[in-house]
């Protein structure tokens, strides 16, 4: 038996979410970091200060750098949300409480 | 009427907290499991999303098996009720009462509401994090942390197409790179800044741990075959890209440690993956009031801490992977469990235990001074407009000035000044980066909070309720 050979996966249903009103397509399971950048949206806040784009950072919820807003909810980290069908996901500007 | 078992809660449900709450429900003892995730495994047992047609990253034969007869155990202790696993709960703070314990966990990813447990004593395997030392561009987006490139990988994310560059020290990344490759992506280049004369210094230590060597060439060989470039005595000296990252500086560091004159050298990607070494998450601990050693939760041969009823294991006393959080855990919640029931622990009961986890601390301090400190000068190479932290955009220029105009000597005072460190992240993410650049010792930051708390929920009255 060749011990690194890969499980095989079997990829669940297809839904999608949208973001800034884009569908775009996740998968059950992926969080919301994920399922944006497979569908190559890299960056989704902009920083309080300079207004500069940030994205996924350290991928576990210690950074706190992947806020978005979800379902009109600002400040959640995308790493650790679950993508659920039909998310309404959106880019978030500085606290989020801006606009 | 049946006696009322004691209550341990174990808080973090990888491989340490999981072999804790195994041997702790076996031994008398009623569990209750705390974890942020939706599901058991912490980081290294993370169940990858099933994606369409990706070949992903999938643990070692042995890991599989260890992760196969954790999940039937603990099956069997829910199904019994000696375990409660409680997911999504993020524990922010753990109050001592009497002599007992009061867990406060904000719930879900939202995290605006908080909830308590009470338990008779405390199991701290909240594991690591990991450490990235700032450089110009590090903020781009396209550049994560090397566990972060494995956690989304798992996570769901699927590459396909992406150009990949790993970068930094450790043990990490060689995994983190063959994670990438096999989720499709292609990874162009390994850069280590280590060299690898250390590593045939401790050959002696190597040879002693067949496995971890056996994971190592296959993981070196998986790499291989995909072609990447490996370099050690190497660094990313920035990154470059306007809205994202779209290629990397790559230098040689000299004998100096400063980057080797001439040997610059650019290479394109979409995605940097870099990380120097994990460090512990001590924050419970040292609000508990428990002794550190360094950077990690001081603990006795039983795994206890200093503080009564509080037991630690895994990467929160020290980075060593998860067969030793295994070890670890088992002696913890062994120790535990005879202490709650009245039983004088035995140590004879755990003795392959304590016999892995010997070799292993050793294994692992040989690999750490191999990695070893990264080069000395690495700081100088953070100019003076480059964000050290992400959270509050304070740059290198304005720690400097702290500390050269305004007199700042600690890393403290630095924080004060600048605001570095006092965002989201509580400073987890850039106090490394931030000491490099002032010319601090890199002191724990004694946390009041273990995370960032709404303000409603600290005003609210605390409801402990008892576990069904």
């Amino acid at each position: 038996m060749d011990p690194v050979k890969p499980a095989r996966t079997h990829p669940g249903t297809p839904f999608t979410v949208t973001f800034d009103g884009r569908e775009i397509q996740a998968l059950p399971g992926q969080s919301i970091a994920a399922a944006l950048w497979s569908s190559g949206v890299t960056a989704w806040r902009t920083t309080r200060g300079a207004g500069r784009l940030r994205g996924a950072f350290c991928g576990i919820g210690v950074c706190f750098d992947c806020l978005v807003t979800v379902d009109g909810r600002p400040n959640q980290r995308a790493c650790l949300v679950p993508a659920v069908p039909g998310a309404d996901v959106r880019t978030q500007s500085g606290t989020g409480h801006d606009d | 009427m049946t006696e009322r078992r004691p209550v341990l809660a174990v808080i973090g449900a990888g491989p340490a907290g999981l072999a804790a709450a195994l041997a702790a429900a076996s031994r008398g003892v009623r569990v209750v499991l705390v974890d942020s995730a939706p599901s058991v495994g912490g980081q290294f047992y993370r169940q990858p999303v099933p994606g369409p047609g990706a070949r992903r990253s999938q643990m070692l034969a042995h890991q599989r098996r260890t992760w196969d007869r954790l999940r039937a155990g603990l099956d069997v202790h829910l199904t019994a009720g000696r375990v409660t696993h409680l997911s999504d709960r993020h524990v922010w703070c753990v109050e001592r009462e009497s002599g007992r314990f009061v867990v406060h966990a904000l719930l879900g990813p939202a995290q605006e509401e908080s909830a308590a447990v009470r338990a008779d004593a405390v199991l701290l395997a909240t594991g690591g994090y990991e450490k990235v030392l700032p450089f110009p561009g590090w903020t781009l987006p396209g550049v994560v942390t090397a566990g972060g490139a494995q956690a989304l990988s798992k996570g769901g994310l699927s590459l396909p197409g992406r150009v990949a560059v790993v970068a930094g020290s450790g043990p990490l990344l060689l995994p983190v790179a063959t994670g990438l490759a096999a989720a499709g992506t292609r990874v162009v280049a390994l850069i280590e800044t280590a060299a690898p004369a250390a590593f045939a210094r401790q050959a002696r230590t190597w040879a002693t741990t067949p496995v971890k060597l056996a994971e190592g060439a296959v993981h070196a060989a998986r790499l291989l075959r995909r072609r990447t470039s490996v370099m050690s005595r190497h660094m990313v000296v920035e990154a470059h890209g306007e809205d994202r990252v779209e290629s990397v500086t790559v230098t040689a560091v000299g004998a100096d440690g400063r980057p080797a004159p001439g040997s610059e050298r650019r290479i394109v990607c979409d995605l940097l993956a870099v990380g120097h070494g994990l460090l512990p998450h001590t924050d419970l601990a040292e609000g508990l009031g428990c002794r550190l050693d360094g950077a990690s939760v001081r603990v006795d041969d039983e795994q206890r801490t200093d503080v009564p009823g509080v037991w630690a294991a895994g990467e929160a006393t020290g980075i060593g992977g998860a067969d030793l959080s295994l070890a670890e855990g088992h002696i913890a919640g062994r120790s535990a469990a005879a202490r709650l029931t009245g039983t004088a622990p035995d140590p004879r009961g755990w003795a392959r235990a304590a016999r892995t986890r010997t070799r292993l601390r050793t294994f692992f301090a040989a690999l750490e001074s191999a990695y070893g400190e990264p080069p000395a000068r690495w700081p100088e190479q953070v100019t003076d407009d480059t964000v050290v932290c992400r959270c509050e955009e304070v740059t290198a220029g304005a720690v400097r000035e702290a500390v050269a105009e305004l007199g700042a000597g600690d890393l403290r005072t630095v924080k004060l000044l600048t605001r570095a460190g006092m965002g989201w992240c509580q400073g987890r993410v850039c106090e490394p980066g931030v000491a490099g650049v002032a010319g601090c010792a890199l002191a724990p930051a004694r946390r009041l909070l273990a995370r960032p708390v709404p303000l409603g929920v600290l005003a609210a009255p605390a409801d402990p309720t008892p576990p069904q």
